[in-house]
C-alpha cells in the first residue's frame, strides 16, 4: 500500500512530508490537493524529502502527499517519435491543446503516449504460442513512422511462455497484444507499451567497443575528431560559440537511425525551431522528413528546475529503448551544465555538504552513470541484434573556463572532446572547434572504415593536414615577434595552406544548403585536393619558386578551391573536385616551368 | 491556485533577521503567499513566504525590515500570491516597481490581475521569430540584424552610451511594410534618477510616451522591489502581446542592478554562494525573466526584449553578463576603446552576435548574409593585423595585409560610425558595406558568392552602369 502523508514544510521545489512510512527512495509521489508530480530523494524516519517537478506556489503544510509505490518511470511504446515531451515525459503539444493556452500550467496530467491512437501490429513471423519468450524478446512490429519499424518487445523484467498473441490488426497502446505465463504460473498481459524507471539502465547482454564512425557530415568532426557509433562526446564552449548549432547539425545530418534531442535548461525558441523545422528538413540518408526519426525533450530554462534534472534520464531511457530494437541511436543533451546546476540547486535545498563550487559531491558519479549508458551492445532476447547509443553533451562553463567542475569531470567520462573557442566564433570561423584543444579517441578504431569505404590513404592525408595546422600554430608565435615577411619560404607556404584548410575545410556553414552536409566522399576529395596542392607547392618552393608568386598567380584558383568546393559542388557530384585539383596542379606546374625558364635565362 | 482566500492575522513574530521575519504559530502559510506586515506606526509593508512549516513561516519583507519590532508588528497572511493589475490603459503612464501609478494620474479603471511570475511559455506553443526589424543602425542591421520576438541585450560599461543607443533603437525600429509601431514597456531597475529622467524626457519629446509604459525603481529602493520590477513590466508586456495582439518592445535597464539585488538577498538568506557570491540559481532566475519574450502560434503579437547591462569592470566573463549571454539570443557589446576614439555607436562588432540573424537575412537582400560574413572575417583579420603592426611595424607586413589595415579603418569610420539621428535603410547599409569591402582585392572575398560580386560589387556596378549608358546612347 503506497503511503499517504502530510506536508510539513515547503521551500521552493523542496517539500517535506511526514507519515511516509514504507515509501522508497526515488519513488514518485503526488503532492498537495493539485497532485503535483514529485520524487522522493531523501528519507529520514517517517519523513520524505520530495523534489517537486512543478511550481510549488500556494502549497501549504497539512496538504496530502500520495505515494505511488513506483519510481519515476516513462512510457515506452509507439508514438514517441515525432513528439515533444517535457522533462518527465508529458507531451507538450497535447498540453497546449488541452489547456488552450500558450503557457504550461501546473497540475496537468497527460500520459506520454496517445491513448486513442491505433497502431497496426504484426506479430513476429517465427513466433507461435507455447514458445518460450525471453526478456527483451521481439514479439512483433509496428510501423511507427515510414522510417522506423518499432519492435514490440517483452519488457526486460519479465519472461515466460507465450500463451496468446494477437493477430494482425490495429491496437491502442493499452490493449493487450499478448499474454505470457511467467515463472510461477503468473499471467502477464503485454501491451504495445510498457513502463520503465528512468534512473535504471535497461540491461544488455554485453557491451562492445565502438567500431563504426558516426558520420555527421561536418568535416572537422568526421575527418579530424570523429565520433563513433556507441561513443561518448562533449562539446564545451562559452555562450554563443556554437554548441547548439553543432548539436542541431548532429541531430539533422548524422547517420543515426533515431535521434533524441534533449533541451535541458536552454532556450524555448531552440526547441520551437526544431519542432517547426524538422518536419520540413529531409534526412540526407533516407530523404524522409527528419521528424520521423526524432524525439524532442524540452525542459527549457524557465521550466521547473527539478524536472530539468529528470529530463536527462527520461531521454537516455528512450534512447536505450530504441537501441534495444537494434537501432543506432544518437542522444544529444543541451546542456549538461544546466542539469548539473539543477543537481546543485536541489542538493543545496536538501542542505547537503557542497563540494567544488557548490556542486554536490556526487556530481562526478552522476556524470559517469549518465555517459556509461552509451555504448554499442548486444541486446537481450531474440532475434539476435546489436544496437548502440551515442551520447553527446554540451557543456556551458561559466566564463568559458574549462577547468570548472562540470567540464573537468565530464572529460573523465567521454572519449571525444570538441572544444569550442570564443576567439574563432568572434571571427566567424564556424564550427568554432579549436583543433588544438579537441581530441577523439576513435580515430584509429574507425580509420579502417575510411580505408575500406573511401580511400586507403585517408589516415595518412588526415594526419598530414593536421600536422600543417599544428605547424601553423607554432608559426603564429613567431609571426607575433617578427611579422610574416621574416619567415622562410617553406613556412610561408605552411601559412598559406593552413589558411586553405581553415577556410576550405574546417569551416562549414551550417545554414548553407550545400555546405552544411559533406558526404565522406566529398570530404575526402576536399582533403585530398588541399594536401596534394601542398605537396606540389612544396616541391615548387624547394625549386626556388617564391610563395608570393604562387599566391598571386593562383589567387583566383585558390579562392575557387574554397568557394566552389564548399558552396557549388553538391555531394552527388564530388568527383568534380578532382577536375579542380588537376587544374590546380597543372597551373602550379606551369608556374614552376615559367619560373625555371626565367631563372635559366638570367 | 489551491488557496482559499482566507486572511489570517498573527502578532507572534519571533525573529527579525536581515530582510526576513519569522512568524510563529502559523501552520498553513502557503509557499509564495503575500504577507502584509503592519508596524506600530500603522505603516504597511509587503513580503512573501519563502519557507512554510507546521509551526512557523519565514517571510521576506520587500521594503526591508528596519523599524519592525517583533513585539508590536502584525503579520497578515493575504491568501494571495504576488499579482498585478494590467491593462492597455497603462500605456502613457509611469509606475513604481510594483505597478502602482506614480505620475499623479488616476488609478487604473479596468484590468486583469496576473501573477507577476507568469507561467513558462510552452515550447510547442511558440512560433519562431522571423520578421526583420530595421533599427537604422548599420552596426546592427548590417552585421547582426534582429527580428521581432528576439531577446537581445546590450552589454555595456559604465559611462558608455548604451542609453543613447537603446533610445535610438526604440525611436527608429520598424518592420518594413508595416504601419504599426512598437508599444514600449520600459523598466528602470535600481537606476539613478537622471537615467530614469533621460528616458522619460526622450519618450515625451519623441511623442513615444503615448505608446510607452514606464516602471521605475530607483537605486535607493530595497532589493526585493528591484527583483519584482522586470516581472511586473513583463506581466504587462505579456498581456499586451498575447492577449491584445500588440508588438511590444521591452527595455530593461540595468540588469546588473538586478543581479546585485539577487546576490544581496541570497546573502541575507545565508544561502551557499556560487561564483563571486552570486547564488547558484541565478541562471534559472534570469531565465525566468529573459524567456518571457517571443511569439506564439496563431497569435499576432510579440515581445522583443532588449535588456541593458553594464559589465562590472568591462568584464564579459562576470557572472551577470555571462549568464545573460547564455540565455539571450545574442548580444550587442559596446566597446570603450571605440568610444574613446570618438566612434558612435561604439559597437564591438566581433563580440556581438544576433543568433536569429539568419531569419532576418531571409527577409532583406540576397547578398546580406554573405556581405555580413565577409565584413566580419575581414574586420577580424584587420583587428588582428592592427595589433601585430603595433609590435612589428607596418613595414613587416605584406601588401595584402596593409590593405586589410586600410579596410579596418574604413569599416569603423564609414560603416560603423553614424549619427544619433541618422536612420539608415538596410540598402544604404549594404551599399556602405560593399564600398568598404572594395578596398580589398576581389580574390580575398572568400565568403561571397560570385554572382553577388558581379551584381553588387562597386567595380562591376560601375562597369554595368557604363554599359547600360552606352546601350542607351
Ligand atoms: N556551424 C555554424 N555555421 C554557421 N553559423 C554558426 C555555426 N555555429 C554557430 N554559428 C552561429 O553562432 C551562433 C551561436 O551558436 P549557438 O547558439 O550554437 O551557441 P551556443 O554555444 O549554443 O551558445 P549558448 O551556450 O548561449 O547556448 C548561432 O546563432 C550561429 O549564428
Ligand atoms: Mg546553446
Amino acid at each position: 500500500m503506497p503511503a499517504i502523508g502530510k506536508i510539513v514544510r515547503v521551500t521552493g521545489p523542496l517539500v517535506v512530508a511526514e507519515g511516509m512510512q514504507g515509501s522508497q527512495m526515488f519513488e514518485m509521489v503526488e503532492v498537495g490537493e493539485e497532485r503535483l508530480i514529485g520524487e522522493i530523494n531523501k528519507i529520514s524516519g517517517d519523513k520524505a524529502f520530495i523534489q517537486v517537478y512543478e511550481s510549488t506556489t500556494g502549497l501549504k503544510p497539512g496538504e496530502p502527499v500520495y505515494g505511488t509505490g513506483a519510481p519515476l518511470s516513462i512510457e515506452l511504446g509507439p508514438g514517441l517519435l515525432k513528439s515533444i515531451l517535457d522533462g518527465i515525459g508529458r507531451p507538450l503539444s497535447a498540453i497546449r491543446e488541452v489547456l488552450k493556452s500558450p503557457f504550461v500550467k501546473r497540475g496537468v496530467k497527460i500520459p506520454t503516449l496517445d491513448r486513442a491512437k491505433k497502431w497496426f501490429f504484426e506479430k513476429r513471423e517465427d513466433l507461435s504460442t507455447g514458445d518460450k519468450v525471453l526478456p527483451g524478446e521481439i514479439i512483433g512490429y509496428v510501423e511507427e513512422t515510414p522510417l522506423i519499424k518499432h519492435a514490440i518487445m517483452v519488457p526486460p523484467d519479465t519472461s515466460g511462455v507465450l500463451e496468446w498473441i494477437a493477430s494482425e490488426g490495429e491496437y491502442t497502446v493499452e490493449e493487450t497484444i499478448a499474454v505470457i505465463r511467467e515463472y510461477g504460473d503468473r499471467k502477464r498481459e503485454l501491451k504495445l507499451m510498457h513502463k520503465w524507471p528512468v534512473r535504471r539502465p535497461r540491461p544488455v547482454v554485453e557491451k562492445y567497443e565502438p567500431a563504426l564512425p558516426l558520420i555527421t557530415g561536418m568535416r572537422v568532426l568526421d575527418t579530424f575528431f570523429p565520433m563513433a557509433k556507441g561513443g561518448t562526446g562533449a562539446i564545451p564552449g562559452p555562450f554563443g560559440s556554437g554548441k547548439t548549432v553543432t548539436l542541431h547539425s548532429l541531430a539533422k545530418w548524422s547517420d543515426a537511425k533515431v535521434v533524441i534531442y534533449i533541451g535541458c535548461g536552454e532556450r524555448g525558441n531552440e526547441m520551437t525551431e526544431a519542432l517547426l523545422k524538422y518536419p520540413k528538413y529531409k534526412d540526407p540518408w533516407t530523404g524522409r522528413p527528419l521528424m520521423e526519426r526524432t524525439v524532442l525533450i524540452a525542459n527549457t530554462s524557465n521550466m521547473p528546475v527539478a524536472a530539468r534534472e529528470a529530463s536527462i534520464y527520461t531521454g537516455v531511457t528512450i534512447a536505450e529503448y530504441y537501441r534495444d530494437m537494434g537501432y543506432d541511436v544518437l542522444l544529444v543533451a543541451d546542456s549538461t551544465s544546466r542539469w548539473a546546476e539543477a543537481l546543485r540547486e536541489i542538493g543545496g535545498r536538501l542542505e547537503e555538504m557542497p563540494a567544488e563550487e557548490g556542486y554536490p559531491s556526487y556530481l562526478a558519479s552522476r556524470l559517469a552513470e549518465f555517459y556509461s549508458r552509451a555504448g554499442r551492445a548486444r541486446i537481450i532476447g531474440r532475434p539476435e541484434r546489436i544496437g548502440s547509443v551515442t551520447i553527446v553533451g554540451a557543456v556551458s562553463p561559466p566564463g568559458g573556463d574549462f577547468t570548472e567542475p562540470v567540464t573537468s569531470n565530464t572529460k573523465r567520462f567521454i572519449r571525444t572532446f570538441w572544444a569550442l573557442d570564443a576567439r574563432l566564433a568572434y571571427s566567424r570561423h564556424y564550427p568554432a572547434i579549436n583543433w588544438i584543444l579537441s581530441y577523439s579517441a576513435y580515430v584509429d578504431l574507425i580509420s579502417s572504415w575510411w580505408a575500406e569505404n573511401i580511400d586507403a590513404r585517408w589516415k595518412e592525408y588526415r594526419d598530414e593536414a593536421f600536422s600543417i595546422l599544428l605547424r601553423e600554430e607554432e608559426l603564429r608565435e613567431i609571426v607575433r615577434l617578427v611579422g610574416t615577411e621574416g619567415l622562410s619560404e617553406r613556412d610561408k607556404l605552411v601559412l598559406e595552406v593552413a589558411r586553405l584548410i581553415r577556410e576550405g575545410f574546417l569551416q562549414q556553414n551550417a545554414y548553407d544548403p550545400i555546405d552544411a552536409f559533406a558526404s565522406p566522399k566529398k570530404q575526402w576529395e576536399q582533403l585530398r585536393t588541399i594536401v596534394e596542392f601542398y605537396r606540389a607547392a612544396l616541391r615548387a618552393v624547394d625549386e626556388g619558386v617564391p610563395v608570393k608568386l604562387i599566391r598571386e598567380e593562383m589567387a583566383i584558383l585558390l579562392r575557387d578551391l574554397v568557394v566552389t568546393t564548399r558552396y557549388r559542388i553538391p555531394n552527388e557530384r564530388s568527383e568534380e573536385i578532382s577536375k579542380l585539383r588537376e587544374k590546380l596542379l597543372y597551373t602550379l606546374e606551369t608556374i614552376t616551368e615559367k619560373y625555371r625558364t626565367k631563372v635559366r635565362r638570367t | 491556485m489551491s488557496m482559499e482566500r482566507i486572511v489570517r492575522e498573527y502578532t507572534s513574530i519571533r525573529e527579525v533577521r536581515g530582510p526576513l521575519v519569522i512568524v510563529e504559530g502559523i501552520g498553513d502559510a502557503a509557499y509564495d503567499e503575500i504577507v502584509e506586515i503592519e508596524l506600530a506606526s500603522g505603516e504597511k509593508r509587503r513580503g512573501r513566504v519563502l519557507e512554510t512549516t507546521r509551526g512557523y513561516a519565514v517571510v521576506q519583507v520587500f521594503e526591508g525590515t528596519s523599524g519592525i519590532s517583533p513585539t508590536t508588528a502584525k503579520a497578515r497572511f493575504t491568501a494571495r500570491t504576488l499579482e498585478v493589475k494590467v491593462s492597455s490603459e497603462m500605456l502613457g503612464r509611469v509606475f513604481n516597481g510594483l505597478g502602482e501609478p506614480i505620475d499623479g494620474g488616476p488609478p487604473l479603471i479596468s484590468g486583469v490581475w496576473r501573477d507577476i511570475n507568469g507561467d513558462p511559455l510552452n515550447p510547442a506553443a511558440r512560433d519562431f521569430p522571423t520578421d526583420f526589424i530595421q533599427t537604422g543602425v548599420s552596426g546592427i542591421d548590417g552585421m547582426n540584424p534582429l527580428v521581432r520576438g528576439q531577446k537581445l541585450p546590450i552589454f555595456s560599461g559604465s559611462g558608455l552610451p548604451h542609453n543613447m543607443l537603446a533610445a535610438q533603437i526604440a525611436r527608429q525600429a520598424t518592420v518594413r511594410g508595416e504601419e504599426e509601431e512598437f508599444a514600449v514597456v520600459f523598466a528602470a531597475i535600481g537606476v539613478m534618477y537622471d537615467e530614469a529622467m533621460f528616458f522619460r524626457k526622450f519618450f515625451e519629446e519623441t511623442g513615444a510616451i503615448k505608446r510607452a509604459a514606464m516602471f521605475v525603481t530607483l537605486a535607493e529602493e530595497p532589493p526585493m522591489i528591484r527583483l519584482m520590477t522586470p516581472r511586473v513590466a513583463l506581466t504587462l508586456a505579456e498581456h499586451l502581446a498575447f492577449d491584445l495582439g500588440m508588438h511590444v518592445l521591452v527595455i530593461l535597464t540595468d540588469m546588473t542592478n538586478y543581479g546585485e539585488a539577487l546576490r544581496e538577498i541570497s546573502a541575507a538568506r545565508e544561502e551557499i554562494p556560487g561564483r563571486q557570491g552570486y547564488p547558484g540559481y541565478m541562471y534559472s532566475d534570469l531565465a525566468s525573466i529573459y524567456e518571457r519574450a517571443g511569439r506564439i502560434l496563431g497569435g499576432k503579437g510579440s515581445i522583443t526584449q532588449m535588456p541593458i547591462l553594464t559589465m562590472p569592470n568591462d568584464d564579459i566573463t562576470h557572472p551577470i553578463p555571462d549568464l545573460t549571454g547564455y540565455i539571450t539570443e545574442g548580444q550587442i557589446v559596446l566597446s570603450r576603446e571605440l568610444w574613446n576614439r570618438g566612434i558612435y555607436p561604439p559597437i564591438n562588432i566581433l563580440m556581438s552576435l544576433s543568433r536569429l540573424r539568419g531569419e532576418a537575412y531571409e527577409r532583406t537582400r540576397e547578398d546580406h548574409a554573405n556581405v555580413s560574413d565577409q565584413l566580419y572575417a575581414a574586420y577580424s583579420r584587420a583587428v588582428e593585423l592592427r595589433s601585430l603592426a603595433a609590435i612589428v611595424g607596418e613595414e613587416s607586413l605584406s601588401d595584402i595585409d596593409r590593405r586589410y589595415l586600410r579596410f579596418g579603418e574604413a569599416f569603423e569610420q564609414r560603416f560603423l560610425r553614424q549619427g544619433f539621428y541618422e536612420n539608415r535603410s538596410i540598402e544604404e547599409t549594404l551599399v556602405l558595406g560593399w564600398e568598404v569591402l572594395s578596398i580589398l582585392p576581389e580574390t580575398e572575398l572568400y565568403r561571397i558568392k560570385d554572382e553577388y560580386i558581379r551584381k553588387y560589387h562597386p567595380a562591376y556596378k560601375k562597369a554595368a552602369e557604363l554599359e547600360a549608358r552606352k546601350i542607351k546612347e
